[in-house]
C-alpha cells in the first residue's frame, strides 16, 4: 500500500467514530433469579514475554493435556499462540499464514487438532497436533482486481455457496466427526460436513423465525450429537438436532456471546451474556455475566459481571469449559485471557435438585 | 436590528482583539530569559533501532526515560471488503544515563499513530494512540493490564460511519475516545482524558476504568475546547487543559468546573509539572514551522509567569515542536520533539536572584 493511502486510511480511521446511540436491552430473563457461583481468577494466568502480546482475545481452546490455545487479533495480523497448562508460552503456529486475517475462533477437536476459524479470510483451517495444515475450509478472497467494495447495510448475502463463508465464526464435531460450522456475519446459517469436508447439509436464513439466525456466533454439540447454535442477535440459544433439525429455544440467558459444554457423564452448557464490544458502560448493568446450565435449559447458576479489573469481564468472546470448574475466557475489549475457578456451593446444588 | 447587534458584536470583538493583542507584547517584555544547557548524545540508541517523531517522553521514579515515537509506514491490509490497519509507532526504555533497556508492546494491536505517553505515580506506563483511539496502561514489567477505548476493527471501503447497531468500533461520548491526546491521574487514582480535537473533550474514569462523566465540547467559550492537546494535574487536584487552538491554558477541578484560564503563553502544546512541594507548570509554545518561534514558559501554578527560553532550530537547545515534556524535577526537562525526531535532556540554570525577578514579572 502506498503511503498516500495509509495517510488516508489513518485520518478516517479517526473519523470512523459512530454517535451509537445503541438501545439498552433488558438483562437476562434468568439474571434475577440465577443463584451466584463464587469463583476466583488466576493472576497473569498467561505468561508472555515480550516481544509477543496478546491483541484482542478472540478465541481459546485447551486439549487433552490442558494446552492453552489462543488466537488473538494482534498487531502484525491475527495470531495463534500455544501455552503450557500452567500459562507458559510454548510457540506460535501458523505465523504469517495466508488465512490468518481476522481471528474468529479457536477450537480443539478430540483427537487434538486445532482449527482456526478466520472471519477476514473467510476459512476455516485445520491443523494437526503438531500444528502443519491438515485441511483448508473456504477460501481467501483474491485480491485480483483489486479491494472490493463494502456492502452497504442492508444488501442481501449473495447466495450461499456450500463451500464458500461469509464470515464464519465457530466450529464444532460430533462423535463421528462430522463438522458443523457457524456462518456467520454475512450468511446467516449452519452447515454440516463430513470429516473429510464435504458438505453434506444447511439450515438457516437471516430472521428471528425458528431455525433462523441473526449472527450464529458459537456452536457446540453434546455427546448425543446435538448441535447448540447461540443465536446472538436474536438473544437465544437454538438447539438443533445432529441432522439440524430446530428441537428447542432456550432464550432466558441474553445474547449468547459465547457457549462451551464440558465433556463427561454429565454435561453443562456454559453461555456467556457478554457486555458488547462497542466498549459503552451503559450496557455493563444489563450484560456480562455468564450462565451455568443443564443441556435441557435449566439455568444452575451465574457469575462475572462488565469490567476491566481481574474478575471482571471486558467482552467475553470465547469460552473453554474442558473442566467444569475451570472456565477460560478470551475476551476483546480488555486484551487478554481469564482462567476463572469456580466454586459451585454442593449443598446449595443438591437443595435445589431435590426441591425439583 | 439585526444591524445594530451585529455591530455591536462588531465593536465587542474589536475591543477583545485589540486586548488580546496586547496580552503577548506586555508578557514578553517582562518575563526574563532562562539561560538553559541540553545534554548532547542523550539517548544512546542500540545499531539496529532508530527513532522516528518523537510524539511522547515520560520518565519514571527511577529516571528511567520512556519514548513513543512514530517509526514507520502504517501497515495496510486488505481482508475481504475491508482495510485493516496495524502498527507503526514503537515505545521504547532507556536508563537514566541514556542507555537502552528494552522496547515494549513490540507489534502491539494498539500502536498506530503515536501521541503520548505518561508515567503514573505507581510507575505504570501510560501510552495514548490518536491513531487506534485507544489508551493503554502498562505495569512496570510491560504488561497491558488495562485497555480503554477500541481500536476500529476494521475499515470499510469506501469508508462510512459503521452501523451504530453492529457494536463494533468506537463511539463517543462516553467511553471511547476520537483521537485522544493526553492521559493524567488526580491523588485518588481518576483517569482524565484529553479527547481529541472533534471531541475536544476531557473524559473522567475511575482508577479501575470506569466511565464519570464527560465535560467541554468543541469551541471557544470558557469550559470548551480546540483540541485539548495535553493534561496534567497538580497536588491539589487541580486539572491543567493545554487548549491549544484556542491559545489558552483552563483549569479545572476534578468536577469539571472551571476555574481560571491563562491566555499569555501562546499555543500550548505540551505541559508538565514539577513533583517538589514548590510545583511549577511549564507550558510549551511550540513551533509549527521549521525555525519559528519556539517557547517554553516556566509559571507558577497560578498563571504567573516566571521566565521563558527556547528558539526553533534544528540544533542542539533549539526545537522542532515539542509536542511532549516531563518535569519531575523543578530546572530538568526532557522534550520529545516532532520534526526534530529526537528527545533533548534540558538543564535551566535561571537567574540565582530568581526571587527577584519573580516580583517584576508579576508586573
Amino acid at each position: 500500500m502506498n503511503r498516500r493511502l495509509a495517510l488516508g486510511v489513518l485520518i478516517l480511521l479517526s473519523l470512523v467514530t459512530a454517535r451509537a446511540q445503541q438501545n439498552v436491552p433488558p438483562p437476562a430473563k434468568a439474571f434475577a433469579s440465577a443463584p451466584e457461583i463464587p469463583y476466583d481468577s488466576v493472576p497473569n494466568f498467561l505468561k508472555l514475554q515480550p516481544p509477543l502480546y496478546l491483541g484482542e482475545g478472540i478465541g481459546v481452546a485447551t486439549n487433552s493435556k490442558g494446552d492453552v490455545f489462543v488466537y488473538t487479533r494482534s498487531g502484525e495480523a491475527s495470531r495463534l499462540f500455544e501455552f503450557d497448562p500452567k500459562g507458559n508460552f510454548i510457540r506460535e503456529i501458523g505465523k504469517g499464514l495466508y488465512g490468518f486475517q481476522m481471528a474468529h475462533a479457536v477450537r480443539v477437536d478430540p483427537q487434538d487438532n486445532i482449527w482456526v476459524v478466520d472471519e477476514g479470510t473467510d476459512m476455516v483451517i485445520k491443523f494437526t497436533p503438531d500444528g502443519r495444515v491438515a485441511m483448508t475450509m473456504g477460501r481467501r478472497l483474491e485480491f485480483g482486481g483489486g479491494l472490493k467494495a463494502t456492502p452497504p447495510p442492508g444488501t442481501p448475502p449473495p447466495p450461499t455457496d456450500p463451500y464458500r463463508f461469509g464470515r464464519p465464526t465457530d466450529v464444532a464435531w460430533d462423535a463421528s466427526g462430522n463438522i458443523f460450522i457457524s456462518d456467520g456475519y454475512t450468511n446467516s446459517r449452519v452447515v454440516k460436513y463430513d470429516k473429510n469436508g464435504r458438505f453434506l447439509k444447511e439450515i438457516g436464513a437471516r430472521g428471528t423465525g425458528g431455525g433462523e439466525f441473526n449472527t450464529p456466533h458459537s456452536i457446540q454439540t453434546d455427546s448425543s450429537g446435538n448441535v447448540y447454535v447461540a443465536d446472538r442477535g436474536n438473544r437465544r440459544i437454538q438447539v438443533l438436532s445432529n441432522d439440524l433439525e430446530l428441537k428447542t429455544i432456550y432464550d432466558n440467558v441474553g445474547a449468547p456471546w459465547a457457549v462451551c459444554i464440558t465433556p463427561g457423564s454429565h454435561q453443562y452448557l456454559f453461555s456467556s451474556n457478554s457486555n458488547p464490544d462497542n466498549n459503552n458502560s451503559r450496557f455493563n448493568t444489563v450484560s456480562g455475566e455468564i450462565y451455568k446450565m443443564e443441556l435441557d435449559g435449566r439455568v444452575l447458576g451465574r457469575f462475572g459481571k462488565a469490567g476491566k479489573q481481574l474478575k471482571e469481564l471486558t467482552t467475553v468472546h470465547a469460552m473453554d469449559c474442558r473442566n467444569e470448574n475451570e472456565i477460560l475466557t478470551a475476551e476483546i475489549t480488555g486484551w487478554r485471557v481469564q482462567k476463572l475457578l469456580l466454586h459451585p456451593q454442593t449443598k446449595l446444588s443438591l437443595i435445589q435438585t431435590s426441591s425439583r | 436590528m439585526t444591524n445594530k447587534i451585529i455591530s455591536r458584536a462588531m465593536q465587542f470583538v474589536a475591543v477583545l482583539a485589540a486586548f488580546l493583542f496586547c496580552i503577548p507584547v506586555f508578557a514578553q517584555s517582562a518575563i526574563p530569559e532562562i539561560p538553559y544547557d541540553s545534554a548532547p548524545n542523550l539517548l544512546k540508541m542500540p545499531d539496529d533501532i532508530y527513532l522516528g517523531e518523537v510524539l511522547g517522553v515520560a520518565t519514571n521514579s527511577k529516571g528511567h526515560v520512556f519514548v513513543y515515537t512514530r517509526t514507520g509506514s502504517v501497515n495496510v491490509t486488505t481482508g475481504t471488503n475491508r482495510i485493516f490497519v496495524r502498527s507503526a509507532s514503537r515505545l521504547f526504555e532507556f536508563d537514566q544515563n541514556g542507555k537502552y533497556v528494552r522496547e515494549i508492546g513490540q507489534g502491539l494491536y494498539g500502536f498506530i499513530q503515536a501521541h503520548a505517553v505518561r508515567i503514573d505515580p505507581q510507575d505504570n506506563i501510560w501510552v495514548v494512540d490518536e491513531g487506534s483511539n485507544m489508551v493503554i496502561k502498562f505495569d512496570q514489567e510491560g504488561r497491558v493490564v488495562m485497555t480503554m477505548g477500541r481500536k476500529p476493527e476494521a475499515i470499510n471501503n469506501p469508508v462510512r460511519p459503521p452501523n451504530p447497531e453492529a457494536g463494533g468500533g468506537a463511539g463517543f461520548p462516553g467511553d471511547n475516545f476520537n483521537g485522544p491526546s493526553d492521559v493524567a491521574w488526580d491523588s485518588a487514582g481518576n483517569i482524565y482524558v484529553a479527547d481529541g480535537a472533534v471531541p475536544s473533550r476531557v473524559a473522567k474514569f475511575d482508577k479501575n476504568g470506569v466511565f464519570i462523566k464527560t465535560w467541554g465540547g468543541r469551541g471557544s467559550a470558557p469550559g470548551q475546547f480546540n483540541t485539548p492537546h495535553s493534561i496534567v494535574v497538580d497536588a491539589k487536584d487541580n486539572i491543567y487543559i493545554a487548549d491549544r487552538g484556542n491559545n489558552r491554558i483552563q483549569v479545572f477541578d476534578t468536577d469539571g468546573n472551571l476555574k481560571t484560564q491563562y491566555a499569555n503563553v501562546g499555543s500550548p502544546w505540551a505541559l508538565c509539572i514539577t513533583s517538589g512541594p514548590h510545583q511549577y507548570l511549564y507550558s510549551s509554545d511550540s513551533n509549527t514551522k521549521d525555525f519559528g518561534p519556539a517557547t517554553i514558559y516556566k509559571m507558577e501554578l497560578d498563571g504567573t509567569l516566571l521566565g521563558k527560553f527556547g528558539a526553533g532550530g534544528k540544533q542542539l537547545k533549539e526545537f522542532g515542536t515539542i509536542h511532549e515534556m516531563d518535569c519531575r524535577k523543578d530546572n530538568e526537562l526532557y522534550v520529545g520533539e516532532i520534526t526534530n525526531w529526537r528527545v533533548q535532556k534540558l538543564m535551566l540554570h535561571p537567574a540565582s536572584g530568581k526571587s527577584d525577578a519573580t516580583p517584576s514579572a508579576r508586573k
